[in-house]
């Protein structure tokens, strides 16, 4: 009961900061210079008069700056981001299509980071100063230090055009029309080199930090209690040291959960990967200013759940969060 | 209290736990090579075994190495040996060693407010135990903890089972320590520093309940602390440490009440005694007036949620003349130091008048506070919190009377006549605070705080972090600045011990109010609170008074001057 009030009140929270957020987006595109009818409608020839007016007309631009926003927040909260002259097509439509893609990516390659950032992390902390520990340390660093983009043409060019073993880029195999178990296969196939790019960089961090992490945690006073009760050092290692160890991991991983969404531009972009990432790539190209606001709006709705989602995971891994 | 008849009788000659030629190394390029040499002793079935020592003499050292928990590979045993039960623990495999620990031998340890995993239940703490060292039925197990937590006095154990460790208190986690060192009945006990971080009536239970249980289980308890009192409180034969060696070995009454070993005679010297002597009334103006004073803490705890309020001061009233020291006396939480932030205004009263001479201090504000800050001064606790590590001494003493406007040279010749007055000598200026030990640290926040010229000294807890030794030292230091400079001095400690000795008159805070305020040696010896005399009954080892012998000694040793660490 206690953990329902406050997850109401967490997400009462949220929403408050993303009409903030929305407010904020308003007053975005009123800043960049000329009118922001012009603006919206892109800097496309088409921009006539009569184009123009229209556009006045349907957000009321000619009306005071109050009425705006509230037409504006309006169209929010039923949902309607407005509309991307430039595709033709409503912008909650266009996100929503790109939407699971890159969910499907993101999800893939933070789970890939988390559970092996994990495992190495803890791997590296039990044999600290040996060779295991070395290998890890210096392999994160050169994961965490190598750009994303580099890592990701390098794999293509080694894993699709030398080996041939997987697709270069893509989601699914462009007119091979499977459905069913094929398709999931094929998918599979393509999320494997985007996924593990991604993952690898993120891996790192968690890696890192579950090793120091752990190191601050086995130094710790009630770690010693432990041995002189005669726990098993296996036992010690999992449930007095990791457990407390990935606090701070599952604090990282909130925070980062939330940005990869809109994050995964570079990774989006060189694997032709249908998500929000390379919409927004393409949005920025062309100056869909509606577009870019509604993926602005989108990301920062991700972010606040991702927040709120570690808000409550927190809840139950640390007994110590008051839920108040 | 040292019995030494009760003693005697008490003590079983079987011998549990013997030490011979125990050598421990150190890494190389530590202070010295060995942490612990040559040190031999014995521990009975049944008695209580206190090791004492100043901080660095090697204790915890001994602890460890016997539990098998030295930080290994860096520091180990290197000669000698520890029998236990009949074998050598020197020798056995890890796995023997781990099967020992927890069902053979128990240990509690100094914090308990980080000694508990925060992620598990008390409960499950304990019933850990019972699982490293075999199979039980889960019934069985919860009755038995249970009866643990029962045994160790902790209420409503059906509660308490499932409860988390932040949720108690010091003392109570302290106790679900013990019980969890006793849930297999260990033939020994080793407790190193267990009440040190606790209140004086918390600690007084503590030793209660460790002795309790020591007579009701025929247990050897091995008792680490630095603390002269605790040892005239609880134990039965008593070792002697300094530097990793064991100088002085004998029974209770022998070690405490006819120290052979000058170390040993300038220890218990060192020890404030209880008794205040007779103080003359002072005389001074009055310099300091409090009234009223009150400062609440409010805690958000968000936008929607009802605040937590605090009163920290309630209604405190209090004056100092000129020439005395008040101290104010209290348990952890009972608000003194938050008085002495509000004296020095590092926090705004709610409430309340300062009157500091004709000044209304508590309602100077902007330009005008900033002149008159410099007439009181502070001393902190922590001595090495509280100097800026990236500063020279002589920059950290000479910054106040900077901002105030003295030129650079005048104020760093006065740093140079402050820290020799100190004790320091102006070989200090050009160091920096990781160079000197805790003592000589504290005599330099002491030179920072009178840089200013202050007629109002607030000390809190200047003491509390040192070693007994040095703490005399810095005791006496301030008793001869107040009376050489004339000042009035605030001080706060938890210390009644330090309070008998310093203090002209005292006022006993509890949860924010003074509930007893009068003349030191009146309030000790005709306490009229019920709570300064539960206080006054709490100070361990308050019936032992300190041999002529080792006054002498003290006496004698710091006419040498130079501070000892």
């Amino acid at each position: 009961m206690q953990k329902l009030s406050f997850i109401i009140k967490r997400l009462f929270k949220a929403v408050v900061v993303l009409l903030a957020i929305v407010v904020l987006n308003f007053f975005l595109i009123r800043a960049a210079p000329g009118d922001p009818a012009q603006v919206m409608a892109g800097e496309a020839g088409a921009a006539d008069a009569k184009f123009i007016e229209q556009l006045q007309e349907k957000f009321g631009l000619n009306k005071p700056l109050h009425e705006q926003l509230a037409i504006y927040v309006g169209g929010i909260v039923t949902f309607d981001l407005g509309y991307s002259y430039r595709q033709e097509q409503p912008v909650a439509k266009l996100i929503m299509d790109r939407l699971p893609a890159t969910l499907l990516l993101t999800g893939t390659a933070f789970f890939i980071s988390i559970a092996l950032g994990l495992l190495f992390g803890a791997i590296a902390a039990s044999r600290v100063g040996t060779l295991a520990d070395t290998a890890v340390t210096s392999l994160a660093l050169l994961f965490y230090a190598t750009p994303l983009f580099w890592v990701a043409l390098m794999s293509i060019l080694l894993f699709s055009v030398v080996l041939g073993w997987l697709p270069a880029y893509g989601m699914v195999t462009v007119g091979a029309n499977l459905t069913g178990f094929a398709y999931v296969l094929d998918v599979a196939e393509h999320l494997v080199l985007p996924a593990l790019t991604l993952g690898l960089f993120f891996m790192a961090i968690y890696t890192r930090l579950t090793r120091s992490s752990m190191l601050e945690v086995a130094d710790m006073d009630f770690v010693k209690t432990a041995r002189a009760k005669g726990v098993h050092p296996a036992r010690i290692t999992r449930v007095h040291v990791l457990r407390n160890a990935v606090l701070p991991v599952i604090t990282l991983a909130g925070i980062q959960a939330g940005q990869i969404v809109g994050g995964a531009v570079l990774t989006e972009t060189v694997f032709a990967w249908p998500g929000i990432g390379r919409l927004m790539y393409d949005a920025l190209f062309q100056r869909d200013y509606n577009l870019l606001l509604g993926i602005f709006f989108v990301s920062s709705a991700m972010v606040l759940l991702f927040n709120l989602i570690t808000d409550v995971v927190y809840t139950f891994v640390d007994p110590r969060i008051e839920l108040k | 209290m040292a019995k030494p008849g009760k003693t005697d009788e008490r003590r079983r000659d079987e011998v549990l736990l013997e030490v011979e030629g125990l050598s421990i190394a150190l890494p190389q390029g530590a202070e010295r090579a060995h942490a612990v040499e040559d040190i031999s002793f014995t521990l009975n079935r049944n008695e209580i075994l206190c090791v004492v020592g100043e901080s660095g003499s090697g204790k915890s050292m001994t602890a460890n190495a016997i539990m098998g928990l030295l930080p290994k590979p860096h520091v180990r045993p290197v000669a000698g040996s520890i029998r236990f039960e009949g074998s050598d623990l020197l020798t056995q495999s890890e796995s023997a060693l781990r099967k020992l620990r927890g069902s053979r031998v128990g240990m509690i340890f100094q914090e308990p407010m980080t000694a508990l995993n925060p992620l598990m239940t008390v409960g499950k703490q304990i019933g850990e135990v019972f699982d490293a060292h075999g199979q039980i039925d889960r019934k069985e197990r919860r009755r038995l903890i249970l009866k643990l937590l029962d045994d160790v006095g902790l209420p409503d154990p059906e509660i308490l089972i499932d409860t988390y460790p932040f949720r108690l208190s010091g003392g109570q986690r302290q106790r679900v320590m013990i019980a969890m060192a006793l849930a297999l009945e260990p033939a020994m006990l080793i407790a190193d520093e267990p009440t040190t971080a606790l209140d004086v009536t918390t600690q007084a239970q503590i030793l209660e309940l460790i002795r309790k249980l020591q007579e009701s289980r025929n247990m050897g308890v091995m008792f680490i602390t630095h603390d002269f009192g605790v040892v005239a409180e609880i134990a039965d034969r008593v070792a002697v440490m300094q530097t990793g060696r064991i100088v002085e070995l004998g029974t209770a009454d022998e070690v405490l009440n006819d120290p052979k070993h000058d170390y040993t005679r300038r220890l218990i010297g060192a020890v404030p005694q209880f008794a205040p002597p007779e103080r003359p009334a002072p005389a001074g103006e009055i310099l300091l007036n409090v009234e009223g004073l009150r400062k609440t803490y409010v805690t958000s705890r968000g936008l929607f949620a009802k605040k937590r309020e605090v009163a920290a001061a309630k209604d405190i009233t209090f004056d100092i003349r000129r020439g005395e020291t008040l101290g104010l006396v209290g348990e952890s939480g009972s608000g003194k130091s938050t008085v002495g932030r509000c004296l020095v205004r590092l926090l705004d009263t709610d409430g309340g008048h300062i009157r500091f001479r004709e000044l209304d201090f508590a309602s100077l504000k902007g330009e005008a506070l900033r002149a008159q800050r410099k007439h009181i001064q502070m001393v902190f606790q922590d001595p090495y919190a509280s100097l800026n590590p990236r500063q020279k001494v002589g920059r950290i003493v000479a910054q106040g009377p900077r901002a105030n406007g003295v030129p650079e040279e005048e104020a760093m010749a006065r740093a140079k006549e402050l820290l020799e007055l100190v004790g320091l000598g102006a070989g200090a200026l050009d160091r920096y605070p990781h160079e000197f030990s805790g003592g000589q640290r504290q005599r330099i926040g002491i030179a920072r705080a009178l840089a200013l010229e202050p007629e109002l000294l607030v000390a809190d807890e200047p003491v509390s972090a040192l070693d007994v030794s040095v703490q005399a030292q810095v005791l006496d230091l301030l008793d001869d600045i107040k009376k050489r400079l004339n000042l009035a001095m605030l001080f706060i400690t938890h210390d009644l011990r330090v309070a008998a000795q310093i203090c002209d008159r005292m006022a006993v805070m509890r949860l924010g109010e003074i509930v007893e305020y009068g003349r030191t040696h009146e309030v000790f010896n005709n306490p009229q609170h019920e709570y300064t005399k539960a206080l006054l009954s709490a100070v361990p080892g308050r019936d032992w008074s300190i041999p002529e012998v080792a006054l002498q000694q003290a006496h004698g040793g710091q006419s040498g001057g130079a501070p000892a660490r």
